[in-house]
């Protein structure tokens, strides 16, 4: 073959360096973030919250909702590892099943930020014609007072969607969309400063020469290339989201107390503080660790992905 | 300059404008009712009701009562709570000063602080402090403020009985033996917000000072025999902090959102306890200047930030 003997005219390093096999990015960005140790040990903490979030309940079948006053405001205990509420119910419990709720609301209200930031960032960056327009409303949408509105939105609509889709999945609906509608901005400016510095490159105009369509040069071609910082964005936006839906409970107008989430948990533990401090202690290690977490692996993320860093 | 000040200001009034409009559109389309308290109370007839809806301007439709709202919002009223029935302004004034008190002290302290760690981690990076600092950043910005707060109400006020953990407003500062009690109750909440602010602020201000320290001009300064000291303070450190005086405009209104929950957890009687208590007790008056004024302070800041840019960067000309 030829390039095997163009190989074995080039000189020793550069032949091992040819000779091993082919790294993709992704496997290339892999090497470079195991080599970061906190990104490592943030993955391995997340794996286990959400391991033990989903699984957990199955194997530590003490029920949510058991409610036993003989046993109320307890502090940690072979029977209840964690403790027990004002009403006895079992704190592990109510974290694992809270850490559900949570960690997918996170996940969701994320999904939809950035398909909606891509997809706004997307058509501004490669259409000149929509960018001003679409800009406009992006920086109209970083004017709106997030926080507030979002407690006044879940406020007032709450009992609408409750009644609708049942309390669980109505206000899981609403929180989700709320989150996402309200935190797209960042990514649709990093989605369109990337197209805009992309869509004149060579390997762009190529695909246009050879009768690509719009859609595919920005699916196959653009997207890809943008896909890395997008990726370390909606990483740090999990722990952005996380924050928010437990704030949202922590004032009470996030989930009802049937539905125990980290921040709701919070919010209840609050009036038992010098009695159970237990009950504010172990929903809040969880939000703190998964946040943690997540941040850590974001900014592995952020060093594995940067070209210039490898 | 002037002309890119006031474009600027131009294009702000559409944008809370707009604003203004969603806020109102929200509230008013939403299922809640005003008047729903007096809907279970056998003693308030359904005439009565009916009266005082009409008292409150709630029968006319909304787009109507918002262009009342709005003009008269210019001229600086606010209109009348429902729940109180006082004026609105004078709700924001009384508590204003609260908010003010704990948001402002707990935003200069996170500035003053964040400027020497983030220099220092620069300058020593990868140093036991740069580590140390780093770690305490990333811990700032990932620990919730609510859980922040309750770990030190735990802390200080139910094992060690140091600080009060229910913020007393009406207590006025008159002798050194009140300004202790008076420094005593807002430590808990500054600390909070300075935590956050501080990790944030320190992680930004390394990274500004990473860019700067290895420039040619920095060089310069050090091979006309500068102290290393004078090159860091006098050089490095005042061409970073040019993007880091706009991120500390745009940080404002945020530093108030996170007051709404600070004053939450320590019952602080200011702007942000007023929205949660008025969201519940649907007091769409008091809520829709609240988050209204939440909308100028980011659109204000906003402004503030590109001015400030451009006044401290001459590099950077505004047509």
């Amino acid at each position: 073959m030829a390039t095997t003997t163009d190989v074995r005219k080039m000189p020793v390093a550069a032949t091992a360096d040819m000779m091993r096999p082919p790294r993709s990015l992704w496997k290339d960005a892999w090497y470079q973030f195991r080599r970061h140790t906190l990104a490592m040990a943030g993955m391995v903490t997340l794996i286990i919250l959400i391991l033990g979030t989903t699984l957990g309940p199955f194997v530590y079948t003490t029920p949510i909702n058991d409610i036993d006053f003989s046993r109320a405001i307890e502090g940690p205990s072979p029977a209840h590892p964690f403790g027990t509420d004002d009403l006895g119910r079992d704190t592990l419990a109510r974290v694992l099943w809270g850490g559900r709720v949570s960690i997918a609301v996170g996940i969701t209200a994320v999904l939809l930020a950035i398909s909606l930031g891509t997809a706004v960032g997307a058509f501004a960056g490669y259409f000149g014609r929509l960018d001003n327009p679409l800009m406009r409303v992006t920086d109209l949408f970083l004017s709106l007072p997030i926080l507030p509105l979002l407690l006044i939105i879940i406020f007032l609509f709450r009992d609408t969607l409750r009644k609708l889709f049942g309390p669980e999945i109505g206000i899981f609906l609403m929180i989700v969309t709320v989150i996402g509608i309200l935190t797209w901005m960042p990514v649709a400016r990093l989605v369109r400063a990337n197209f805009l510095s992309l869509k004149n490159k060579e390997f762009v105009e190529a695909a246009r020469t050879v009768g690509a369509t719009d859609a595919r040069i920005i699916t196959k071609h653009i997207l890809p290339n943008v896909l890395s910082s997008v990726l370390v964005a909606a990483t740090l936006g999990v722990g952005g989201a996380i924050i928010l839906e437990s704030t949202l409970s922590f004032l009470g107008l996030g989930f009802p107390s049937d539905v125990p989430t980290w921040g709701r948990l919070l919010f209840d533990a609050q009036n038992y503080l010098d009695l159970a401090p237990h009950l504010a202690l172990f929903p809040g290690l969880a939000i703190f660790l998964t946040v943690l977490s997540v941040n850590y692996i974001g900014d592995g993320l952020r060093d594995a992905l940067d070209p210039r860093k490898s | 300059m002037g002309r890119y000040i006031i474009r600027r200001l131009l294009i702000a009034i559409p944008t809370l404008l707009i604003i203004s409009f969603v806020v109102y559109g929200i509230l008013a389309l939403a299922p809640g009712d005003p008047l729903s308290q007096f809907a279970n109370n056998p003693n308030v007839p359904p005439e009565v009701r009916e009266r005082i809806r009409e008292s409150l301007g709630l029968n006319q439709p909304w787009h109507i009562r918002y262009v009342k709202w709005l003009l008269a919002l210019l001229k600086g009223d606010f209109g009348y709570s429902f729940m109180s029935h006082l004026p609105v302004i004078n709700l924001l004034i009384e508590r204003l000063p609260n908010t003010l008190a704990v948001v402002g002290v707990a935003y200069i302290l996170g500035i003053a602080l964040a400027v020497p760690i983030g220099m220092i981690s620069a300058v020593k990076r990868y140093s036991i402090f740069d580590h140390l600092a780093t770690t305490f950043a990333f811990i700032g910005f990932s620990v919730p403020t609510f859980f922040t707060g309750l770990l030190l109400i735990i802390l200080f006020s139910i094992n060690l009985h140091w600080f009060p953990f229910i913020y007393d407003s009406t207590l006025k500062v008159k002798d050194f033996g009140s300004f202790i009690d008076q420094m005593k109750q807002s430590i808990m909440p500054i600390i909070v917000l300075a935590l956050f602010d501080t990790a944030t602020l320190a992680r930004y201000i390394r990274a500004e000072m990473l860019e700067h320290l290895p420039l040619d001009y920095v060089r310069t300064a050090r091979g006309k025999g500068i102290a290393e000291r004078l090159v860091v303070i006098r050089h490095v450190l005042r061409n970073s902090l040019i993007p880091v005086v706009t991120l500390v405009a745009l940080g404002v209104p945020a530093v108030f959102a996170g007051a709404i929950v600070t004053e939450q957890i320590f019952r602080v009687p200011g702007i942000g306890e007023l929205l949660i208590r008025s969201i519940s007790d649907s007091d769409t008056p008091v809520v829709a200047a609240i988050v209204f004024l939440f909308a100028i302070l980011v659109v204000l800041f906003n402004l503030v930030a590109d001015v400030l840019y451009a006044v401290l960067d001459p590099r950077i000309r505004y047509a």
